[in-house]
């Protein structure tokens, strides 16, 4: 299972190597000759990855402007932390964002990867790719240059959902999308979908031609609907992709911090504001070094447990 | 066809085309002049093909000098990436050196790992080493963290490789080194080359450790120039879409050239 959003994912049950015994002569052979060959990516991973992480989680119980010596202050900042409104503000704004990064495209993804699957595919196989391309080509873009296209669509004055909206009359509706706190979220959130439709729908499809067809069709002997076969058969026979897709786009959307960047800058008034983008204002904008440290270590401590509890689901699914 | 069938077609057909409309409007208008689009809005098809806008733009942000700064940092962390860790998962899964489990765990908790988490004390050695800003700094933590994930799905896959082939080129005399290179790697080439499209297109779309590495305008990244610009909100209609596309084209561009090998990474991937 993967961990990386839309990647390949290698087979969860091989993840750990399990090999069959070796055969007994060589069970001594040395693997020390092989010791070498880990030294380049151990020393990028200790440099990059491993000394950061300690070096951030200390300096989150510190108070440190980024210049000068950091001063030891404790918890603190975790204290301070969790009483910030705008912190939980921040949590809930992320909470929106994952249900747009994760649990609509997971349903949405079900629904029409089944649909081009069952309908479309077998009368119109290359329909089908052309189709799934489609879908599959926001994800390809820098979430950046995403941002730059729906900020330029979404603009109050030149952009073109509102001159839409004006053509068909609604001139009522139109809206300063993502500039106003009533609708910056869900505006933010319709371009997640967007984005993220793609993947989950990539996934299953190809899943599912791993379903036996027999079980649909002992499911529509038995008169069963379209739907109640999507819930019946599809989604348990596919289990293991829902899983790999929720768990990797929840991740993302915790790790949202070059969309809001673009579309709203965390506005207004903190509106769109995710724990990601407020750790980057504190270390980078108000020189919060501390704090931005205690807000990431937050985001990484959460994000840990929430692989650890998915992987464990899963392992027990698979017993 | 039934009539069910028709229709479902139909609702497909036309939300793929919704899904596909943004790109075809910031073409569209990309190519109007300032006054062609306040003439007709948005909406309305272009009276002309009007490209100063797209040229002014591309001349203000340098944008080839930008092109050849993603192509680096991208190729570069690319081929390294996938070097880093073909070498570990050798080791790890045809070497079966000891403690390998954890080390695979480890990595695969490194690539989980956010970048607010790591950013800052990179930011702060980065200066400390002499390396910040430059694009050396962004290829080698790159590296590290693309090869995190290429060491974790390398090593399940190579835990498969028929050990009869590693054992029968030992055999014939070759050393471990020739073993990786001559036997290892060719036979693996599928699963290499898939990863090296990956990191070459997810270095590409980097932004937030770019960003903070590169502020000099000739070190930045396609993503960076065009976010930055962005982030700041001086850009008029003309320029913003003249953005959007110079955005898109690369991406499109690696679509339609590694669409199979996109399409079949993640597949192959997610299946049992």
């Amino acid at each position: 299972m993967t961990l990386h959003q839309d990647a390949p994912a290698p087979p969860a049950a091989t993840a750990a190597p399990s090999r069959p015994p070796r055969p007994a002569g060589k069970a001594n052979e040395p693997t020390r000759g092989y010791l070498p060959y880990l030294v380049p990516g151990v020393v990028l991973f200790v440099a990059v990855i491993a000394v950061p992480l300690v070096m951030n989680i200390g300096i989150s119980f510190t108070k440190w402007q980024g210049v000068g010596d950091p001063e030891w202050v404790g918890w603190q900042q975790y204290q301070k932390l969790f009483s910030d409104g705008t912190f939980w503000l921040s949590f809930r704004n992320n909470l929106a964002l994952i249900v747009a990064m994760a649990v609509i495209p997971t349903i949405l993804g079900l629904i029409l990867a089944s649909a081009l699957f069952d309908v479309v595919s077998k009368h119109h196989p290359r329909t089908t790719t052309t189709l799934r391309a489609a879908f599959y080509l926001p994800q390809v873009l820098p979430a950046v240059v995403a941002g730059i296209v729906w900020g330029w669509i979404l603009h109050p004055e030149y952009g073109a959902a509102n001159a839409f909206l004006r053509l068909v009359g609604l001139d009522s509706w139109a809206q300063n999308w993502l500039g106003d706190e009533k609708t910056a979220l869900l505006s933010v959130m319709a371009v997640l979908v967007w984005i993220q439709i793609g993947y989950p729908l990539v996934i299953f499809m190809a899943g599912l031609q791993r379903v036996d067809p027999q079980l649909y069709e002992a499911a529509a002997l038995d008169g069963a609907s379209w739907w109640r076969r999507l819930w019946s058969v599809t989604v348990p026979q596919i289990r293991q992709e829902i899983f790999v897709v929720l768990l990797t786009c929840t991740i993302a959307g915790l790790k949202s911090f070059d969309k809001i960047f673009v579309l709203t800058r965390g506005g207004p008034g903190g509106a769109t504001l995710t724990p990601s983008y407020f750790s980057f204002q504190n270390f980078f904008e108000k020189a919060n070094v501390g704090y931005g440290a205690a807000i990431a270590t937050i985001l990484a401590a959460i994000i840990v447990t929430l692989s650890f509890l998915f992987l464990r689901a899963q392992n027990k699914e698979d017993r | 066809m039934r009539l069910g069938q028709r229709l479902v077609t139909g609702v497909l057909v036309v939300l793929a085309a919704v899904t596909v409309f943004p790109f075809l409007l910031v073409l569209m208008n990309a190519v109007k002049s300032p006054q062609d689009y306040t003439a007709r809005g948005p909406l309305g098809l272009p009276g002309g093909i009007y490209l100063k806008g797209i040229t002014d733009f591309w001349l203000r942000v340098d944008f080839g000098e930008k092109l050849f700064n993603s192509t680096v940092i991208a190729g570069s962390v690319a081929a390294l990436a996938v070097l880093v860790s073909i070498l570990m998962a050798y080791a790890l899964g045809i070497g079966r050196v000891k403690g390998r489990v954890w080390i695979i765990a480890i990595f695969l908790l490194a690539n989980l790992m956010p970048q607010e988490t790591l950013v800052y004390p990179l930011y702060y050695l980065a200066k400390e080493a002499g390396l910040y800003d430059t694009k050396l700094a962004v290829i080698i933590i790159f590296t590290a963290i693309q090869s995190a994930f290429g060491v974790y799905l390398l090593s399940s896959v190579l835990s498969t490789f028929p050990r009869e082939i590693v054992e029968a080129a030992r055999i014939d005399g070759a050393n471990r080194w020739q073993v990786l290179w001559r036997v290892v790697v060719p036979l693996s080439w599928p699963t290499l080359s898939v990863l090296l499209v990956f990191f070459f297109i997810w270095t590409w779309n980097e932004f937030f450790i770019p960003m903070i590495m590169l502020v000099s305008n000739d070190n930045q990244t396609v993503p960076v120039a065009l976010g930055v610009l962005q982030g700041q909100r001086l850009m008029d209609v003309t320029a913003q879409s003249a953005s959007a596309l110079l955005g898109i084209a690369p991406a499109v561009v690696f679509f339609l050239i590694f669409q199979r090998t996109l399409t079949r990474g993640i597949a192959v991937g997610a299946v049992k």
